[in-house]
Formats: structure tokens, C-alpha cells, sequence
């Protein structure tokens, strides 16, 4: 099936790919600015967003596929409203979210860990030669780069992993839904031990080649 | 320069409280266009905290700072503009994990403009660093390090320099090429300097005018030559012997 080009699996690793891609950009546009805020802000309820972040970052998958199940079921606070911008149960959509909510958190509290990492007064002498707030974000951002980076690397780890949160609302649907963990959960119930096996070697390569593309940003991040 | 023009830059009525306690209550400061005034000092005097107003980093409690015609008091919004015509040097040099050259260059970038006509090689010229421009941040001394912090403001060409212990645990060459860059700018450039420092002879090498600031108070502010040879306050004359141990 793997060395014959088989168009099935081809379709399960490029699914697999576009939801958990598609899934961290939005957890990293989310997570980073929600991040740099709870890192360098001092607010009233700052303690409980962190607090609310650290449960976040340990959440069950499985839990958060219950929850959005719930939220997108045609009887849930968001199915009901049948909006074009709300996904069906059982679509590439519906996992986007589920993994979203799992990564969003883990991005953002390493990105505030790594923030919060940087010299303090590195702020007041970015300020002192004239930076904007934004500017003065930004800098300190790109000074904890390689923190942020783990960042991506840890939410990234969370979601393209993950099997009950896409398999409860995404349904495992084969040509619609199925991603890799999800059809490798069938192959090992159906007992075809060596096509789940390489499902799995599959998922591992794609996981290493991505860890390594961000690391060797790391690594340039470092020897700067 | 001319030490009796108006002053363009001034605080009046200026107190700072950190927690309940005053730290610091100035009356009234002059700083007059192009001088260099240094602002000596024991630790823990409010020297820095005044920096800090000054450079508009910190609100006052209450007063006023006076700046380029406009006042500025507590809880008053200060332009970038006018944030961006003052800039410090603080005592430890906070670079950023990039080269030499990015952080000269910095200030210039904030601003969305480029090293056009080299102004970057210029500044680190004037610090003794130009052998360095490619080099890592990271990898320098300490010396190093405050001179290129310096070389990083002077780029931007600011209106006033605020200088807080530049040279403090610095060995006498670093020293002297930071001296030397700033009494530079100063003449050339005309740079208002205000340079905080508890070195009384950094104060005469460098100053056109001296303040001595006690308890976050200024006890008294004159020209070099009179605040070393004629003070009129005796807590100045105890300063300057070196009597005043904290």
C-alpha cells in the first residue's frame, strides 16, 4: 500500500496534513499573542487566564472532542444556529476545531514561559530608544524565539498525534475524515497488524520531518 | 554653550512615590541645550528614578516635567515623538541576541528608516567597535558591551542622552573611549547629556554643571569648577571629600 502509491493513503496523509497544518497556524496566531500578553501584562483575572491556560495545556483530547461534539451536534448552542461559518460534525472542520483547542494552549503557555524568560529590562531599554508598545512586544517576541519555536513544536506534537478528539467529530469516515492516527485505531481493531504498523512509521516520519525543519530554525535562532 | 539660555528641558514640583514612600521630591531642575549635567549622588538617592521620569519611561507621581515647549505631568500622554528624542544608557548593557551591527542599528529600524549613509559604522567608529560589526552580541565583554549600547543611541541622534552609571565596574580603557565618545557628541553634535553617577571625577572630567542629590532631593546644582572648589551647601563640601558614607 506505502511503496505502491496507493491513492487512499496518499488521501489520509494529505488529510492528516491540511487539518493538524491548518489547526497550528490557528493555534499560533491564537497562542502566541495570547501568550506574549499573560506573559508581559499585568491585569485583573491575569492569575485566572493562567490558570485557566495551565488546565488547558493538560486537557484530555478525548474531552475536548466531547466537548465540540456537544457544541456542533444539531441540537448544540452552535449546530443550532446552522451558519455557513460553523463546520458540520463529521467534516475536516469540525477536527480543525477540536484540534485547535487542544494546541492553542500549549503554544501560548510556552510562548508566556518564554517570554517571561527574557531579561525585564530588556522592555524599558527597548522603550527608552523610542519602541512603540507593539514594537516593544515584537522585540521581546524575537528575543525568545527559540522558546516560541518550542512552542509550535509542543502544539504541533499535541494535535497530529491526537486520535479521540478527531475520531468522536470527525467520525473516521473513510475519504472525508479519516487521518492517519485514526486509520491506524481501525487497521489494529481489524487486525491488519502490518498496514497499521506502517501507518504509524508513516505518521513518525512526517512527525521527525517536521521536528527537524523547526529545529534547524532553532538551531539558526540560536547561532545568531 | 551657553549655560544661561532658557532651558528647554526642566521638572518642577516633581515627586515620585513607589508604594507609599516618597522617593523622590525636585522642586525645580534645569537642563540647559547642549550642557552635559551630572547628577552625583550615594546609591539608593532617587538618581536613576529621576532618569526614568525623565526619559518619560515612568509617570510622576505629581509636578510636571517641561520638555521642547510642552509640559509634561502625572498621568499626561507623551508623544512618540517626544519619547523618541531622549534615549539612556543604562549601567548594564541589555543587548539583543544579534550581531553588533543589528543592535546599532536598532533605534534607526524602530523608526523605519535604514542605515543609508552609514551611520551605523560611524557610531561604532566612535566607540572603537568597528572591527566588531559582524560579531554576535553575545560574545562580548562588558566593556564591549556598554559600548555598544552607546554607539546604539548615539545612532538615533537624540536631543538629550541620558547616561546612569555608563562606566560603573568598568575597567579605565572602557572608560576613557565612553568618556571620550560623549564629551564627542556633545561638542560636535551638540547632545544635551544628563549623566547619573556617584564617580564625583567622571563628574569634573565630563560636566559643564554638577547637582548633588541627596534623599531624592537636589541639595545643590552649579558649574564644575564652583561645586568643586566653592560648594555652598556643607553637605556638597562633605560629598566631595568623600566624608559622606552611606
Amino acid at each position: 500500500m506505502i511503496f505502491s502509491g496507493d491513492s487512499g493513503l496518499f488521501e489520509i496523509v494529505l488529510l492528516s496534513l491540511r487539518v493538524s497544518g491548518i489547526a497550528l497556524a490557528l493555534s499560533t496566531l491564537i497562542g502566541i499573542p495570547l501568550g506574549a500578553v499573560l506573559g508581559l501584562g499585568r491585569f485583573m483575572g491575569r492569575r485566572a487566564l493562567v490558570a485557566l491556560m495551565y488546565t488547558g495545556m493538560g486537557f484530555p483530547p478525548v474531552v475536548v472532542g466531547l466537548f465540540v461534539y456537544l457544541l456542533l451536534s444539531r441540537s448544540g448552542p452552535l449546530g443550532r444556529l446552522d451558519s455557513p461559518l460553523v463546520p458540520d460534525l463529521f467534516t475536516p472542520g469540525a477536527m480543525v476545531i477540536a484540534q485547535c483547542i487542544i494546541a492553542f494552549p500549549l503554544v501560548a503557555g510556552f510562548t508566556m514561559a518564554a517570554v517571561m524568560g527574557v531579561d525585564p529590562g530588556l522592555r524599558q531599554q527597548v522603550r527608552s530608544l523610542g519602541a512603540t508598545d507593539w514594537q516593544t512586544t515584537l522585540t521581546v517576541l524575537l528575543e525568545a524565539r527559540v522558546g516560541v519555536i518550542v512552542s509550535i513544536i509542543a502544539g504541533f506534537g499535541g494535535i497530529i498525534s491526537e486520535v479521540g478528539a478527531v475520531m468522536l467529530v470527525g467520525g473516521n469516515i473513510e475519504g472525508r475524515t479519516r487521518v492517519l492516527t485514526t486509520a491506524i485505531v481501525l487497521e489494529t481493531r481489524q487486525g491488519n497488524f502490518d498496514l497499521a504498523l506502517a501507518l504509524g512509521a508513516i505518521l513518525l516520519a512526517i512527525t521527525f520531518v517536521i521536528n527537524v525543519a523547526m529545529l534547524r530554525l532553532q538551531g539558526r535562532a540560536f547561532s545568531e | 554653550m551657553n549655560l544661561d539660555m532658557n532651558p528647554s528641558y526642566y521638572v518642577q514640583n516633581l515627586t515620585k512615590v513607589y508604594g507609599g514612600r516618597q522617593v523622590l521630591g525636585i522642586d525645580r531642575l534645569d537642563i540647559h541645550p547642549g550642557e552635559i549635567l551630572a547628577i552625583v549622588g550615594p546609591s539608593g538617592s532617587g538618581k536613576s528614578t529621576l532618569l526614568r521620569l525623565l526619559n518619560f519611561l515612568e509617570s510622576p507621581s505629581a509636578g510636571a516635567i517641561g520638555f521642547r515647549g510642552e509640559q509634561f505631568e502625572a498621568g499626561k500622554d507623551v508623544s512618540l515623538e517626544v519619547r523618541r528624542s531622549v534615549t539612556t544608557v543604562a549601567q548594564r548593557p541589555i543587548l539583543l541576541n544579534r550581531s553588533v551591527r543589528a543592535n546599532v542599528e536598532f533605534g534607526l529600524r524602530l523608526r523605519g528608516q535604514r542605515d543609508s549613509a552609514g551611520e551605523v559604522r560611524s557610531a561604532l567608529e566612535k566607540v572603537g567597535l568597528a572591527a566588531l560589526e559582524g560579531q554576535p552580541a553575545r560574545t562580548l565583554s562588558g566593556g564591549e558591551a556598554q559600548r555598544v549600547a552607546l554607539a546604539r543611541a548615539m545612532v538615533i541622534r537624540p536631543d538629550v542622552l541620558l547616561l546612569d552609571e555608563p562606566t560603573a565596574n568598568l575597567d579605565p580603557y572602557n572608560v576613557g573611549v565612553i568618556e571620550d565618545a560623549v564629551r564627542r557628541l556633545n561638542e560636535e553634535q551638540g547632545t544635551t547629556v544628563v549623566l547619573v553617577t556617584h564617580n564625583v571625577f567622571q563628574a569634573r572630567r565630563l560636566a559643564h554643571r554638577i547637582a548633588l542629590i541627596l534623599d531624592g532631593r537636589i541639595v545643590e546644582v552649579e558649574k564644575s569648577e564652583a561645586f568643586f572648589e566653592h560648594p555652598k551647601d556643607p553637605r556638597t563640601s562633605a560629598f566631595v571629600r568623600g566624608e559622606m558614607v552611606y
